[in-house]
């Protein structure tokens, strides 16, 4: 989706702030939000790619005006209130009305924890070759779902050069609707600053992007 | 201060950031804190969570994951050049075989910054960063400021941290756009010669492996 959250090459946001000496959390709660998130992803079948959707479909003033945390915490609660796994009412109350179904993988516990400390693997069996080379040119795709997407705007129809085949991973886009793993073949497609940019742009900058092979198509 | 501050998410208690809001952003602090408080509650009381794992996850990330792990990787691969060469071919399997680091993931991807090319990661659309190598990413990171400039204006952001580079040097930003992940190798700075793996790790700093900063030598 077009959303606010896609920022690259935006303009007025003003200068990186480095805090010194930054400490992991700035409140007791985003460690409980952050562990929350990660418990019921994983338990719960709220995969990365509906997550990330959800954190998106806030609304675009909220997602600019929340810290990163506020954000993980508004869009579980989201998240969970549009599957039923929480109430509206139970929201307001602040404690549980009644009994739901367990989680997918159970309750969320000690022995879960070692797994996730892992990142898992979004590697899968390929069902078709690559289609592109290393070395080879290729345009990206100009396109603009309103659901979920990994190509940013600033990268959507330019020509640039694979540069890495990163195997064939779980397709962010069609993952995010519950749609199932659908490998796509990932590559590192390099673009010159001038190209994404215009002339005024700095000739020695060079950006990539990891493409799922559905952004790109054949120069001819 | 200003609503660009308010956006990087310094949301600290005592608060100094929006001196306009002052009251409002108190409340809004302890009402989160509420509102969080009581969707803990209720996912415990369903059975979906044990609190207690959730203490697990926020301790490991608060005491054993951290940038550490990144630095022992780099000094590693400063003073091995077998390692460097196994890390730059595939960093997941080159840093499985180290006993001493927390186990990494699949995917994970070591660029090497030379003379002629200065490597810098980012995550334009969300805040994609290897946290097992550098524990969980700054604020800064995942900021409005730094996402939306690091691909257009990456020299601009290394001046706001204080880093200047050759005109010449080649600027090379990784969008981390899907489950790859990224680290960058700094170069090993001069007057360095003979230190251990231990000594070197010490001065490799979380944004020298973000591409952000470099390797800093006390004099």
């Amino acid at each position: 989706m077009n959303g606010v959250h896609d920022m690259g090459g935006m303009d007025g946001f003003g200068k990186v702030e480095p805090e010194p000496n930054e400490p992991t959390f700035h409140h007791e709660w985003e460690g409980r939000v952050m562990a929350m998130v990660r418990a019921i992803g994983a338990n719960g079948g709220i995969n990365i790619d509906m997550q990330r959707f959800s954190r998106e479909s806030l609304p675009p003033v909220v997602y600019l005006e929340s810290s990163y945390y506020k954000k993980w915490f508004l869009a579980l609660q989201r998240s969970m209130l549009e599957r039923g796994m929480v109430g509206k009412d139970e929201i307001e109350a602040g404690r549980s009305l009644r009994q739901n179904p367990p989680l997918k993988r159970g309750t969320f516990s000690m022995s879960d924890v070692q797994r996730i400390m892992t990142r898992g693997s979004f590697r899968r069996d390929p069902p078709a070759p690559a289609a592109f080379a290393l070395g080879e040119r290729v345009r990206t795709k100009n396109i603009n779902p309103v659901t979920h997407t990994r190509l940013p705007r600033y990268a959507r129809g330019h020509t640039g050069t694979i540069e890495r085949i990163n195997g064939c991973h779980v397709f962010p886009d069609t993952s995010a609707r519950g749609e199932g793993d659908n490998p796509r073949w990932l590559y590192t497609v390099v673009f010159s600053g001038r190209d994404l940019w215009g002339d005024d742009a700095d000739p020695m900058l060079k950006v990539s992007i990891e493409a799922f092979e559905p952004y790109l198509e054949k120069l001819r | 201060m200003t609503y660009i501050t308010a956006m990087s998410g310094h949301d600290h208690d005592h608060g100094h950031e929006h001196g306009h809001h002052h009251d409002h952003d108190h409340s809004e602090l302890s009402e989160t804190q509420l509102r969080v408080r009581a969707l803990e509650t209720i996912l415990t009381e369903k059975g979906y969570v044990d609190p207690k794992a959730l203490d697990a996850i926020v301790e490991a990330y608060e005491t054993k994951i951290g940038p550490r792990n990144g630095a022992k990787v780099v000094a590693k691969a400063w003073t091995d050049p077998a390692f460097k060469k196994a890390l730059l071919e595939d960093a997941s399997k080159a840093i499985g075989t180290l006993g001493h680091v927390s186990r990494v993931g699949d995917h994970l991807i070591a660029v090497e910054n030379t003379p002629k090319t200065h490597n810098m990661i980012v995550c334009t659309l969300c805040s994609c960063y290897p946290w097992e190598m550098l524990g969980l990413p700054p604020v800064w990171y995942k900021a409005a400021p730094y996402r939306s400039r690091a691909v257009k204006d990456p020299r601009g952001v290394l001046a706001d941290f204080g880093v200047t580079l050759p005109k010449e040097t080649e600027i090379r930003v990784w969008d981390s756009t899907a489950e790859t992940r990224f680290l960058v190798l700094p170069m090993r700075p001069a007057g360095t010669e003979g230190w251990s793996e231990e000594q070197l790790a010490e001065i490799v700093t979380r944004d020298s492996m973000i591409g952000t900063g470099l390797p800093k030598v006390s004099a």
